[in-house]
């Protein structure tokens, strides 16, 4: 499945009302661990397919979302479950780590 | 069988990566978390020769890869848990407990940034807590933050961090900077940045969200509250030689030691870049290492089988 593009205007339908978990990947052009972590998303998003979606959220257009899931640090990968956090993972890290965490929400 | 598995997808790493494919090795990268390692947290390398203007960490490491993967690289996002030596035939064993058999092992796990280990870091991690300005930077536009540390690191993101956050506090626990001199000139000149030294951090405080640090000054114990938003920390670095310390031999603060050929105490296992003992931690010289133990390695090869 390909990666969702998100943005404020389709952040409800997407994100808060989908019927699977959602992994959304708030990310940054100027930030380089954000672009190298990317294809570990990609990856993800095609391993899961069906059972997750896979958002990328891009904090410079799109400011209003970041600032209201107080997001202070990227790359930042949070766990969308019926609408509400159940999870997020901050900075670059393994990606058997972003699977754990996924495999315990499943 | 591989003939060369290289351990991390750094500048070390991918360069080591070029040569060895380009020599006709079958060779394979595994990197546990994002390839570009330490510098793509930098926002620009002006000391990689070949850009006169200046270049990000993360263009620069593009390049690398793309450079690597032309010559027909294997890449896999696997961290290694550890590696054994038979002789002849050695084994990297993979986070998912694959084990790989391969004919030489270049090591190129770079280094991870120290922790200041205090009160509120690990809380606020994400909070306000970050060790990559070019990350996080722009989170903090117009809001005062702290920088520890006082190494070339320390200042180069300080003074990134000026063009951003609206004052910029530099709390070293010396009394002079360890940078180098060009950039403690620009340092001393940018009106943004406070120096504080003699002074280390006791406890980051915040409730939600930072919102100060509590320092001490070394010379009398004497403790104050800076109100900031962020803290950026550039304390040092520390090897990441614990998952190979059994096999090599390491010196006292856990570097790699090799010698010009990049040869570990194993024949057949090389070191390259900011994880071996050596004077200068950089991009270039962590390619130059990788170059160096990619061919010793093809040498090796030629020699023993
Ligand atoms: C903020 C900052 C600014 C800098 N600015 C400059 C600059 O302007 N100019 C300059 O030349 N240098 C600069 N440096 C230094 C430069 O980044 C390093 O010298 C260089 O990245 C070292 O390369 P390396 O390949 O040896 O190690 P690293 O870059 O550390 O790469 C090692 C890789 O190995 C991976 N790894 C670790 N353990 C394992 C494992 N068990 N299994 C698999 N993979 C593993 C890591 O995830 C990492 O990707 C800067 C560093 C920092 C932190």
């Amino acid at each position: 499945m390909a990666e969702v593009q998100l943005t404020q205007s389709n952040w409800e339908d997407e994100v808060l009302n989908s019927n699977i978990p959602v992994l959304v990947d708030f990310w940054a052009p100027w930030c380089g661990p954000c672009r190298m972590v990317a294809p570990v998303v990609a990856e993800i998003a095609n391993e899961y397919e069906g059972k997750l979606k896979v958002g990328r959220l891009n904090t410079d257009e799109e400011p209003e979302i970041a600032v209201r899931y107080g997001i202070m640090s990227i790359p930042t990968l949070m766990i969308f479950k019926n609408g509400e956090v159940v999870d997020q993972i901050i900075g670059a890290v393994p990606k058997e780590y972003i699977v754990e965490k996924l495999e315990q929400i499943l | 069988m591989y003939d060369v598995i290289i351990i991390g997808g750094g500048p070390a790493g991918l360069t080591a990566g070029l040569y060895a494919a380009r020599g006709g090795l079958r060779t394979l990268i595994c990197e546990e978390k994002v390839f570009g390692g330490q510098i793509l947290m930098s926002y620009e390398v002006d000391n990689y020769p070949g850009f006169p203007k200046g270049i990000s960490g993360m263009d620069l490491m593009d390049n690398f890869i793309k450079q690597a993967e032309k010559f027909g690289v294997e890449m896999n996002y696997e961290g290694v848990k550890s590696i054994e030596d038979e002789g002849k035939t050695k084994y990297v064993v993979l986070s998912n407990d694959t084990k790989l058999s391969t004919k030489t092992i270049i090591i190129a796990a770079g280094a991870s940034p120290n922790k200041l280990n205090c009160p509120g870091e690990k809380k606020f991690t994400g909070k306000g807590v970050s060790y990559c300005a070019t990350c996080d930077g722009a989170f903090f536009r117009g809001r005062p933050v702290a920088v520890v540390g006082g190494g070339d690191s320390a200042l180069e993101e300080a003074l990134y961090l000026a063009n951003l956050a609206s004052k910029v506090y530099v709390i070293h626990r010396r009394d002079q900077l360890r940078a180098v001199k060009v950039l403690q000139d620009r340092a001393f000149a940018n009106k943004k940045l406070e120096f504080i030294f003699n002074h280390v951090v006791k406890e980051i405080q915040g409730d939600k969200f930072v919102n100060g640090v509590l320092i001490e000054n070394t010379q009398t114990g004497e403790l104050s509250r800076l109100e900031v938003e962020g803290v950026f920390i550039y304390i040092g670095m520390t090897p990441n030689t614990k998952f190979v310390e059994d096999l090599i031999k390491l010196d006292e603060d856990g570097y790699i030691i090799v010698n010009d050929r990049m040869e570990t105490n194993i024949p057949g296992i090389f070191a390259a870049g900011d994880i071996r003992v050596t004077p200068l931690r950089q991009v270039l010289t962590a390619a130059s290492d990788g170059a160096i133990a990619a061919s010793c390695a093809q040498k090796y090869i030629e020699m023993n089988f």
